[in-house]
């Protein structure tokens, strides 16, 4: 912190302002609120450069250890120190996917009725009640998931998926309740919200004139929305997905507590998986090698980077929509 | 032909438009089924021991989670004492006092730390917090909720003060005050309102994370004096009974969960209401 402060102070004051200059402004006050104030948002960055340092530093026995084979390697073996990340980039990545292929088609609709359709104070309201839904903590999601859902998805929902689509190996072999599809379930329940709330801002920033224009030409209320407005908001909307995806991948708690922590690989949705944010929640407080240790820092290092990415994109669409319109990109 | 074409195009339309109205309608009810299905298990369980109790030993019924709110508490009051003031100043810098390229920055960052997942953030205060020391504590869980509370602040705040109208600014100013005289004195306590808000905001957001304190905060079955041991909370306790093999851990789970979403809920609600009413503030 001591670091940051001078060299701000040294970079506020102009290289030709003397002692005398100095102890002007500061009497003023103006000088110093500025640096005061620079120093704590500095601050900000500070937090964050230490965070991926922090992250590096510390994962790397695993790094020089097992190199790029870390992500190929399916074992996950604490007793012999061998440590691949495979089956929790798997099963994070599936999750996240079976989430938003439920997600994005409920969010958008029910974003196209929010911003298209409803009334406005219907619409305000009803966005208020799903923003309400955001803010429901995620160990809440999966107290309902492991006493709701798996027990549905366990007597109900597979058995009723098995039946229609046994013949697919997504939806064969036994079925536990845990497992890939009830967690991608609740993690749909969870992200929802974004999708919906980001959406109808967008949808709502699109011209009225575009939606005139395709009624005059006869088009269908749902032409116009379909063929006009979403098109023309569609990197907006697709900023929401990527920020959807982002809190998917991060999300833990509703996930460990639903997904059956077991670290393999099938390409069955009803078997059990394990994600990096639940190998870290369940397993951080056990490590006991510093091998152990660094792999799951290395893991939390990966989930990092991957929701930096997408958080990035997300923001640059939306604010690329929100300025201009989705021309034709 | 064409009015067969036309039938389909008219279906179409009646079909797909009360599509999204169920969708619509499916998602609120997800929250109105949550909230009374809580509602329902934890009011059932909810009793005076359940706030006034420590949890029994395992293997016997009853006792209560005393401890998990007074420490909900506790790490909640670190987080803001660490997190508020930094997220206030950020945010005074960025409304009066950003240039644009350093601004930019520092916003993109807010951005990007605010996306950072929370179990990630709670690998980095044990490499904080809790590593240097080898055990866990209070304050371990306090600073990672505190960084979890500064990017909220940040924007909220920065929103709120850019809010206040530039008549304000420049009667000050024409009375012969300095920047900083106008800011603490005008333009903070204008925005005041909003900025507190926010910041309540935040904190409600912090106060059901459970994944970055479960190796910093850790948790506990009795009281935690002081700042240096490890200590309980409440979506902590949730997620350890609600896992655990007990029935009437379950019972308890439920309560929690009540009193966890009712606390977070209510502080939503009323600040989303005040701040809709001022009309300013974006949603997430």
């Amino acid at each position: 912190m001591s670091t940051t402060a001078t060299t701000t102070i040294a970079h506020a004051v102009p290289p030709e302002a003397g002692p005398r200059v100095f102890l002007r402004r500061l009497r003023n006050g103006d000088e110093v609120a500025h640096v005061l104030t620079l120093i704590f948002a500095a601050g900000i960055l500070l937090i964050t450069s230490l965070l991926v340092y922090e992250l590096w530093a510390n994962s790397h026995l695993s790094r020089a250890k097992f190199g790029w084979m870390f992500f190929w390697t399916r074992t996950w073996d604490p007793i012999f120190d061998n440590f691949g990340a495979a089956p929790f980039i798997y099963g994070t990545l599936v999750t996240s996917v079976v989430s938003l292929l439920i997600a994005v088609p409920l969010g958008l609709a029910a974003a196209i009725f929010l911003a298209e359709l409803a009334p406005r104070r219907v619409s305000d309201a009803l966005a208020f009640l799903i923003d309400l839904l955001a803010a429901v903590p995620s160990v809440i999601y999966g107290l309902l998931g492991i006493f709701i859902v798996v027990p549905l998805m366990r007597t109900t929902l597979g058995p009723a998926l098995k039946g229609a689509l046994g013949f697919l190996p997504f939806f064969s072999g036994p079925n536990y309740g845990v497992g890939f599809l009830t967690a991608g379930i609740i993690l749909a329940l969870m992200v929802v919200p974004f999708i919906i709330s980001v959406s109808r801002e967008v949808l709502l920033t699109v011209p009225r004139e575009q939606r005139e224009a395709a009624l005059a030409l006869g088009a269908t209320r749902w032409e116009a929305t379909w063929q006009v407005v979403v098109p023309w908001a569609r990197s907006g909307i697709m900023g929401s997905v990527f920020l959807a995806l982002a809190r998917a991948l991060g999300e833990t708690m509703a996930v460990t507590m639903v997904i059956g922590n077991d670290p393999r690989i099938s390409a069955s949705l009803f078997a059990p998986g394990y994600t990096i944010a639940a190998v870290i929640a369940n397993e951080f407080t056990e490590a006991t090698g510093d091998l152990y240790l660094s792999a799951l820092i290395e893991l939390g290092l990966v989930l990092f980077l991957l929701t930096f990415i997408l958080n990035g994109l997300a923001r640059l669409l939306i604010a690329a929509t929100e300025r201009g319109g989705g021309r034709p990109a | 032909m064409s009015s067969l074409r036309l039938g389909w195009r008219k279906t179409l339309n009646a079909v797909m438009l009360t599509l999204t109205g169920v969708a619509a309608l499916a998602v609120v009810s997800v929250l109105l089924f949550i909230f009374g299905y809580l509602l329902y298990h934890g009011g059932k369980s909810l009793n005076w021991d359940f706030f006034t109790k420590l949890p029994k030993p395992v293997g016997e019924t009853g006792g209560g989670m005393a401890n998990a709110i007074v420490g909900s508490l506790k790490l909640l009051l670190l987080a803001a004492l660490m997190g508020l003031p930094v997220g206030l100043m950020a945010g005074v810098y960025l409304a009066e006092f950003g240039g644009t390229t350093f601004a930019f920055v520092i916003r993109y960052t807010t951005d990007l730390l605010n996306g950072v997942p929370s179990i990630v953030i709670g690998i980095f205060a044990y490499s904080l917090a809790v590593l240097p020391v080898k055990h866990f504590s209070a304050l371990a869980g306090g600073v990672a909720l505190g960084i979890m509370v500064i990017p909220v602040t940040v924007r909220s705040t920065e929103e709120f003060l850019r809010a206040v109208p530039v008549n304000l600014r420049e009667g000050a100013m024409a009375l012969g005050a300095s920047k900083w005289r106008t800011i603490a004195t005008v333009v903070l306590p204008a925005a005041s309102g909003g900025i507190l808000t926010g910041m309540l905001l935040a904190l409600a957001r912090v106060a059901g994370e459970t994944a970055p304190l479960l190796f910093t905060a850790f948790s506990n079955r009795f009281w935690s004096p002081g700042w240096g041991q490890p200590i309980a909370s409440l979506p902590v306790m949730i997620y350890t009974y609600a896992i655990a093999p007990y029935d009437d851990w379950h019972r308890q789970a439920w309560a929690a969960g009540l009193v966890l979403l009712a606390l977070v809920l209510v502080a939503n609600l009323g600040c989303r209401l005040i701040l809709n009413r001022r009309g300013a503030i974006r949603s997430v």
